[in-house]
């Protein structure tokens, strides 16, 4: 009885989980008779099954609810209600079996009644609606109130061997027509052998299944011609059958590791074909192990139908590519991420009907996944149409968090924003609903993904919906890796993650640069963060890095790409990945590790782990920067970053690195000429090049660098000789300069820095630019007041370029202080929000001294309303600017301080 | 591999006394419960662990397993080893084999649980945490490790 109780429980679970999802596909199609049937045939094989080995409740359970279904069958309307009945009984049959399986076969005690009751009447209430009272349907069913005395009779072994009969000939036939009329996941029930193979994929399908339905048991008539076609093999036997491939694999390499070392071996030809026959074996069993992706959906319809009703939303799930296979251990580990994704989506991603209606939508919003494959990847796609991610909520969120500064945040792209919701803890749901938002989540999918090597990433855009992106690899056991060497030790890095292997010499194409103490590759048309391997990995300690010649391994995860500096690389090997012992599983940047074949155990190394470092180069190396950031708090508000670089001589040049939009290198045989003025393609676009001065070098071969600079869609490329550095420089300008396209000199770092204008080699570029204040050579004197640091260093640099000589001061106090000490300023610009002492307060303040009662304060503030306005104007403001209006600010400036200036003068 | 190994002959328990594997770590004799004992070898190729804590020397292929090799010296703070002759005690441990390093493997003794006596009160905290009592033998102490703590002490210290 064991055997078949076993058989009829996998079986049984199986139809259920089909049953779920025709159900709901029945409820919103109610009309489609086919559907219907199906159900029917389901729930009624169930009965008979459970009739025959004598499982009296759920036998009546599932006769009360064919009973409905019948009704439905002639024509009754289908109802919501009813069909959650049906769910609610379907489910109650799943715990019975839960149970039933934990006792090892006998049902638990306990009574149905309360739900057949309502089965029957539902059932007894939809009859009447019909002007005929049919009672018909299969003849071993009656009708109305009968059906339970019925019931009690079909008890134990009491089921006609005609019906019994019937179940064995519609059981191999049921499923074949499921699937047609089935979305993608049917497969996920691939029953006994239908008796024209249906397409040759279904057949391998069946032979990978672990649990393929054999024939059925009495029927062996019918089944026996196909049963040769596939077996059921439990999962045991394929996992021990994936290790031994596996110790296969790696005897394999060390045996060709042994080959490799002795020239003209004998062995040589017969190791060939051992190594042929070990990769087909392999690829065979990996073949056995994979399962179509649609097994990990088949849940979903039911979840989000429930959760549709349950929210008041309207939600269609779409389902593409269910038929994409992969590894069973791989599908094991996303079936929860992905169900707590879609919840996700239906919970927060859609709106509510109502909204969608506004905002020009259907009312339905719908849920697509979508699976496929990508070069030894599964890429699984569910995408939304709903509200989308609100950046701006992420921002904030992450701000209370401390997970990023303002000034980092205002630096990053809305990708980057967005990669804020996998991190622990953070939830940006307003309200925290039983179905999701409870600060647990996506933190945890994407470490749950990130375990089996795949990685997460999410794209959305406001008011159209989010799509999440995974990628994770066709299978776990096996993967092929480059072996790397660093600082003496050698590692494996998965094959999948590397797109490219860079050498950087002296003279070669691609250069490595440092700005500030980060290096970074200048490759093509990208520049990269590079980390060091062995430095990262504390095999190292710190020393100076020799950037002239290395060897770079470029990496890819999720959209970020980095450079891993490596010594040495020496060859790719198929490696079986060996988990860690517990007490190393928790380590940062290593996965695992794997035996080579020369017997030695080398580690592998996490991408995504060297990812996550290599985006945040500061942490890095806390220890030194401990010490520079201690130094930059000492004088914070009084430096500004400054790009050092040269250009023409041997002395160092800067420009604020604020007014740089970027660093490029200029390919020189891409230049063109215009009107004898070079120009070049970027992004798309003619921009005008300008050499610093005359001596830059103009060469026709290979790269030089560039800044890019631009303004309100104006943009053009600087070229320099070289970059130098990024650095924190009090801005102290100690003379001016007769040199045009210099603002002055400043000392930096100990040397004498020629401060250029940018202005100057814009009006160059453009002409009409910069229209440059006549006396700029003269300065006029400004006070900066900003409580926060990032606008002081946004704002300042734009002051000093438009020729004024800035002191910035963090607070309304220190300002005050500044004036009283009799420093004459031409004007005051100042932040309203601010701690301690407001904008407001100060600006009062100013105006209640004598000494600054005349001084003109303008106002910076984000806040536009007309209330506010009117307050700073009372306060004693001579002029309101926006926060981020840089020409009205310098508008007013030329206005308000020119004058004053002028006065002075 | 060219680490040699011996599986510990494990004598018929005759049911008197629990059996012991001595080991000395720096100065001190430890015992290890035979049944926690699975061989003695000399650690060879051992591949370090990047980032790991300092107890952890590395792991190394023990005929095609993968063994995670302790420094009992470091767990125990005492000092590095001067010399190079080294050996180590594989156990197994939840299904996964560890290796303990330590200085020497003495004999397997037969010792009577009842003269087990608890840890002297002023034990080294580190010590205790690890040692589950001390049988007094010829001239000298034998502390009884415990495995399961020692290894149980490393995850909660990767936990912390």
């Amino acid at each position: 009885m064991d055997d078949l109780l076993r058989e009829f429980l996998t079986e049984t679970n199986e139809s259920l989980d089909v049953a779920d999802v025709e159900l709901v596909k029945f409820e919103q199609d109610p009309n489609n008779a086919q559907i219907l049937n199906n159900i029917f045939r389901l729930v009624h094989t169930i009965k008979g099954t459970c009739g025959f080995i004598g499982l009296s409740r759920l036998a009546a359970l599932a006769h009360a609810a064919e009973t409905l279904m019948d009704r439905f069958r002639e024509g009754v309307p289908v109802t919501s209600e009813a069909v959650g009945l049906v769910l609610q009984t379907v489910d109650r049959i799943k715990e019975l079996m839960a149970e039933l399986e934990a006792r090892g076969g006998s049902e638990p005690e306990g009574s149905d009644q309360d739900l057949i009751h309502l089965l029957e009447e539902m059932a007894a209430g939809a009859h009447k609606p019909p002007p005929t009272p049919v009672v018909v349907a299969p003849p071993p069913k009656a009708t109305g109130t009968q059906i339970s005395q019925l019931e009690r009779e079909l008890l134990p072994g009491e089921i006609p061997l005609d019906e019994l009969d019937r179940i064995f000939r519609e059981t191999p036939v049921d499923p074949p027509r499921g699937q047609a009329a089935l979305p993608a996941p049917a497969k996920a029930a691939p029953p006994a052998p239908a008796p024209k193979p249906p397409a040759p994929a279904p057949v391998a399908r069946k032979a990978a299944d672990d649990e393929p339905k054999a024939p059925a048991r009495g029927g062996d008539d019918h089944a026996g011609s196909v049963s040769s076609q596939s077996i059921r093999v439990n999962v045991g036997v394929l996992e021990h059958l994936m290790t031994m491939v596996s110790e296969l694999v790696l005897t394999r390499n060390q045996l060709m590791e042994i080959a490799r070392r002795q020239e003209d071996s004998e062995y040589k030809v017969p190791l060939q074909r051992l190594s042929n026959v070990t990769a087909e074996l392999q690829e065979a069993v990996m073949r056995t192990r994979m399962q179509p992706i649609g097994n990990a959906w088949q849940k979903l319809p039911r979840i989000v139908r429930d959760l549709a009703q349950e929210l008041g939303k309207q939600i269609e799930l779409e389902q593409i590519g269910a038929e994409t296979e992969l590894d069973r251990q791989v599908l094991d580990q996303i079936k929860d991420p992905l169900t707590h994704m879609v919840r996700n989506s239906a919970d927060h991603g859609l709106e509510m009907p109502e909204e969608r209606r506004a905002a020009g939508k259907p009312e339905k919003g719908t849920i697509r996944l979508s699976a496929y494959h990508e070069g030894g990847h599964v890429i699984v796609e569910i995408s939304d149409d709903g509200k989308g991610l609100d950046v701006a909520r992420i921002k904030q969120k992450a701000l209370d968090n401390g997970l990023a500064t303002e000034a980092e945040l205002a630096r990053m792209s809305d990708g980057q924003v967005f990669r804020f919701i996998f991190a622990a803890g953070f939830s940006t749901a307003a309200k925290v609903t039983n179905v999701s938002g409870r600060g647990v989540g996506m933190d945890v999918v994407r470490s749950n993904i990130e375990l089996i090597g795949g990685t997460v990433e999410v794209r959305s855009k406001q008011g159209f919906g989010s799509t999440f992106v995974i990628k994770i690899p066709l299978t776990l056991a096996i993967v092929p890796a480059l072996i790397v060497e660093a600082s003496g030790e050698r590692f494996a890095v998965p094959q999948s993650a590397v797109i490219e292997l860079v050498r950087v010499q002296p003279n070669s194409e691609h250069q490595v640069k440092r700005l500030k103490e980060s290096p970074v590759l200048c490759l093509r048309d990208k520049l990269l963060p590079i980390v060091n391997l062995g430095r990262l990995l504390g095999m190292v300690q710190d020393g100076e890095e020799n950037l002239d010649d290395l060897l770079i391994a470029v990496m890819q995860v999720g959209n970020q790409t980095f450079g891993v500096v490596v010594d040495a690389v020496s060859h790719t090997e198929e490696i079986v990945v060996k988990p860690m012992s517990t007490v190393l599983r928790q380590l940062p940047m290593v996965s695992g590790s794997t035996i080579l074949g020369d017997g030695r155990v080398i580690m592998i190394v996490d991408p995504a782990g060297l990812a996550q470092v290599a985006a945040s180069p500061e942490e890095e190396r806390a220890s030194d920067l401990a010490a520079d950031a201690a130094a930059r708090l000492r004088d914070q508000g009084a430096t500004t970053s400054l790009l050092l670089f040269r250009a023409g001589s041997t002395d160092v040049k800067a420009v604020p690195l604020s007014l740089v939009t970027r660093l490029e290198e200029l390919e020189l045989d891409k230049v063109e000429t215009v009107n004898g003025h070079p120009v070049i393609q970027y992004r798309g676009s003619l921009i005008p090049l300008v050499h610093v001065n005359d001596n830059v070098k103009r060469g026709t071969t290979g790269t030089q660098p560039m800044l890019i600079f631009s303004d309100e869609g104006r943009v053009m490329g600087l070229v320099v000789d070289e970059i130098v550095d990024i650095v924190e420089a009090r801005l102290d300008m100690q003379l001016s300069s007769d040199a045009p396209e210099a603002l002055g000199a400043a000392i930096i770092d100990g040397q004498a820095t020629e401060i250029l204008d940018v202005g100057h080699f814009l009006s160059i570029a453009f002409g009409d630019w910069f229209e440059r204040n006549e006396e700029d050579d003269d300065f006029g004197k400004l006070l900066l007041v900003d409580d926060s640091l990032f606008y002081r260093n946004l704002i300042e640099p734009v002051l000093r370029g438009a020729g004024y000589e800035v002191t910035s001061c963090a607070s309304g106090r220190e300002a005050l202080e500044r004036l009283q000490s009799g420093i004459r300023f031409d004007a005051i610009v100042s932040d309203l929000d601010m701690p301690e002492m407001d904008g407001f307060q100060f600006a009062r303040q100013v105006r209640a001294e004598p000494a600054t009662a005349g001084v003109p304060i303008i106002a910076l503030s984000s806040d536009r309303s007309s209330d506010s306005i009117e307050r700073a104007r009372q306060a004693g403001f001579t002029d309101y600017i926006a926060k981020f209006d840089r020409p009205g600010l310098i508008a007013a400036l030329k206005e308000f301080a020119g004058t004053a200036h002028g006065e002075a003068a | 591999m060219t680490s040699t190994s011996l599986v510990i002959a494990r004598q018929e328990n005759t049911g008197a006394g629990a059996q012991y594997v001595t080991v000395r770590i720096g100065p001190q004799l430890f015992g290890l419960p035979i049944e926690m004992v699975h061989e003695v070898f000399v650690p060879d190729h051992i591949t370090r662990v990047p980032l790991s804590n300092p107890e952890i020397e590395g792991v190394l292929n023990l005929r095609g397993r993968i063994v995670t090799m302790i420094n009992m010296r470091t767990m125990l703070g005492l000092a590095a080893h001067a010399e190079n002759r080294r050996m180590a005690v594989g156990i197994e441990h939840h299904g996964e084999s560890y290796g303990l390093m330590i200085d020497e493997v003495g004999e397997v003794l037969v010792l009577e649980p009842g003269r087990r006596e608890a840890n002297p009160t002023n034990l080294d905290a580190h010590w205790a945490d690890i040692v589950t009592g001390v049988y007094r033998l010829k001239g000298q102490l034998m502390l009884v490790l415990d495995v399961d703590l020692a290894l149980g002490r490393l995850n909660t210290a990767r936990a912390a």
